[in-house]
């Protein structure tokens, strides 16, 4: 390895991920560094595109061998993961890294009973019975709230509501009490009313396992609820990166203000409009020169060109909050105090 | 599942009893009749109608049609007016031989297609890929009389190696208590029989089973692609299954549902009898007689023979759906 193993549980660095495709070289991520330690949450937030889910495959070493073009680094626990071989990554997964996916219903078989899709998950990496995995995957329903888990265990996908399905669909990812765990997308699919519930639940179960948890999602609401560190990413790359103090109450980038200012909150005026960023994310073939975010940032014509010319570099701004923007850190602040701020609280 | 069953036998009553009023009708809306092509072309009208009184052919055809419906419900199916044997006798010879044929065709087109179409998917664009769907092309489109006499000159004529055509070698002292011939063989532990009637399936059944074969790679390979983008496939390697076992149970299993209907509909049409081929291989078979008995405006034997392929397609469609349960929970009936 080129350099030694990082301290922290989780790292990754300048991890890129390019897909060749007819159009062009498609950089879903691209130059992507972050650290993460067990019992911590990270949040990953961006729009459609712009590289969450790829991140998150890429992780769990599920970018099928041949088509996507991985560099950088990634270390588990003091591995590394991007240059190990693919048998050995497919040993860790469900075991030290798992995964929730969006959407339960088209995510678990539609041919086998839950049961059996957590018992298969268990059996993988435990050379058990098939009755005590049963007992095991009982358990794990019961745990994760399911009720009457010894009948339910013997249901289709099919025949559970849209919320019990993410409960069951969590119950098989825990079932090796895996250190790392990510949820794509986890309460997307659901009805409000059950998202809370599944997001109480996954603290819990984080707390219980003490597991390192990303959570990946659009929703800001829901990395307010979980995480204690947010990374924005934008373009296939981290935009701005903080606790989640910095990202709620001192956010510098531009596109993280606009994130804030499209989420609908109870303590607006309802006749306040809500302000939504202009625009459609990039293209991953053609990113805008310059800044990612300049063709739809309302602040571009503060840099004196630079936008358009120069690539900013993420730099920390204070205290482990980064930020890749080419405004002068006190016009951002400036920005934000007297222009974003007020407006996003009615006044 | 077994009030689904019934559901499905009982419906079998309206769908045979409209089928046959248009069938009657159909046979009797031919140019001609039987006892027109028994006598020929310089019969007199006198003989004409006298074979027409001898079959009851001068009645109203709601009075022949009522008769005839009596008689089916007494398991009665009349008498064949081209070769004077009752009809049941000789669907009870001839129905055997197709079921055979189809069967082989049938494991060849299955055997060899979902094994094509499954590795052209895996191999999605690869030369692999390009030649099966190729090939499959080829399969569908060739006729199949050239196929069937192309297959008879190479393999049998020129090298040898298997029947020319019949099912059996007439000079073999088989015996065949179930008409069956392979099934004879078997049953009366004549080896050599049972390996002949084997071998006389060999060219026709691959020639019967090519556009099936073709078929079947394509819809293999269109839905093993479906599969493999399937987010539970997915969810399988996230859990850190080994990749031979995701194929075999969560890829395989899924993409065979649309094959086994595919698989359905062509053992239905097969059981309908192949007429080309029979005729190729000088098959004794199902078509080939129901062909012939069209030529002598066989009303009786052309009646039965459709009205038991009509009951045979419906029960091999039923059949379909109960496997279609069995695969998939979602469809299951209760």
């Amino acid at each position: 390895m080129s350099t030694p193993a990082p301290s922290a549980f989780l790292e990754l660095r300048d991890l890129r991920i390019h897909f060749p495709t007819e159009d062009g070289l498609v950089k879903s991520v691209d130059g992507l560094s972050f650290k993460l330690e067990r019992g911590k949450t990270l949040g990953i937030v961006g729009e459609s595109g712009s590289g969450k889910s790829v991140t998150s495959l890429g992780i769990l070493g599920l970018h099928k061998g041949g088509r996507a073009k991985i560099s950088g680094e990634i270390w588990l626990d003091g591995e590394e993961l991007v240059g190990a071989s693919q048998d050995h990554v497919r040993t860790l997964r469900g075991k030290k890294m798992a995964m929730i996916f969006q959407d339960p219903l088209s995510s678990m078989h539609p041919f086998y009973t839950v049961g059996q899709q957590i018992i298969e998950a268990y059996r993988i990496h435990h050379d058990v019975s098939k009755a005590v995995a049963r007992k095991h995957a009982i358990d794990m329903l019961g745990r994760v709230g399911i009720p009457q888990p010894d009948k339910r265990v013997d249901s289709y996908p099919h025949e559970f509501s849209g919320g019990m399905r993410q409960r069951a669909m969590i119950a098989m990812a825990l079932s090796c009490d895996p250190e790392l765990l990510i949820a794509d997308e986890p309460t997307t699919a659901l009805d409000v009313t059950v998202q809370a519930q599944i997001l109480d639940l996954m603290l819990d179960l984080q707390r219980e396992f003490n597991s390192a948890l990303i959570v990946i999602t659009h929703d800001l609401g829901v990395v307010a609820e979980l995480s204690d560190d947010i990374l924005v990413m934008y373009g296939g790359k981290c935009i701005e990166y903080g606790t989640a103090e910095d990202i709620f109450y001192r956010p510098e980038h531009p596109y993280t203000w606009g994130l804030l200012g499209s989420m609908p909150r109870l303590d607006r005026e309802p006749t306040d409009r809500l302000m939504p960023i202009k625009g459609t994310p990039p293209s991953l073939i053609n990113v805008p020169s310059g800044c990612a975010f300049n063709p739809r940032c309302p602040y571009a014509g503060r840099t004196a060109g630079k936008a358009t010319t120069e690539v900013p570099q993420l730099l920390e701004t204070e205290g482990g909050h980064l930020v890749r923007c080419h405004l002068p850190r006190e016009e951002r602040r400036g920005i934000w105090e007297n222009e974003i701020k007020p407006m996003l609280e009615g006044q | 599942m077994l009030g689904f069953v019934a559901r499905r036998l009982a419906l079998l009553v309206p769908i045979l009893l409209g089928l046959s009023v248009l069938l009657f009708l159909w046979v009797r809306a031919l140019p001609g009749g039987p006892a027109e092509a028994l006598l020929g072309e310089r019969a007199t009208p006198e003989a004409v109608a006298r074979v027409k009184k001898l079959y009851g052919l001068d009645r109203p055809w709601y009075e022949q049609y009522l008769t005839w419906v009596g008689n089916v419900f007494r398991g009665d199916l009349g008498v064949s007016s081209r070769t004077q044997h009752p009809v049941v006798e000789e669907l009870l010879r001839t129905f055997p031989a197709t079921v055979e044929l189809a069967l082989v065709a049938m494991v060849f087109a299955v055997g060899a297609g979902v094994p094509l179409g499954y590795l052209a998917a895996r191999r999605h664009g690869t030369w692999i890929d390009h030649v099966s769907v190729a090939g499959s092309l080829f399969g569908i489109t060739i006729p199949v009389f050239f196929l069937g006499y192309m297959l008879k000159f190479v393999f049998a004529e020129k090298l040898g190696l298997l029947p020319t055509d019949g099912r059996q070698d007439p000079l073999l002292d088989a015996g065949h208590p179930t008409g069956f011939y392979v099934l004879d063989g078997l049953v009366t532990g004549n080896m050599e029989a049972f390996g002949d009637a084997l071998a006389h399936l060999v060219l026709p059944g691959v020639a019967l089973g090519t556009i099936p074969l073709a078929i079947v790679v394509r819809i293999t390979r269109a839905s093993v692609l479906d599969v493999l983008h399937e987010d539970y496939v997915r969810t399988a390697e996230a859990k850190g299954l080994a990749p031979a076992t995701i194929r075999g149970r969560h890829v395989l299993r899924n993409a065979l549902l649309p094959v086994v209907t595919v698989v359905g509909l062509q053992v239905g049409l097969l059981l309908g009898g192949a007429v080309l081929t029979e005729t190729v291989f000088a098959f004794p078979g199902f078509g080939k007689f129901m062909a012939d008995s069209i030529v002598a405006r066989d009303y009786a034997v052309l009646q039965g023979f459709i009205l038991f392929t009509a009951v045979i397609f419906v029960l091999v469609n039923l059949l379909v759906d109960v496997a279609y349960g069995l695969i998939d929970p979602r469809v299951r009936v209760t």
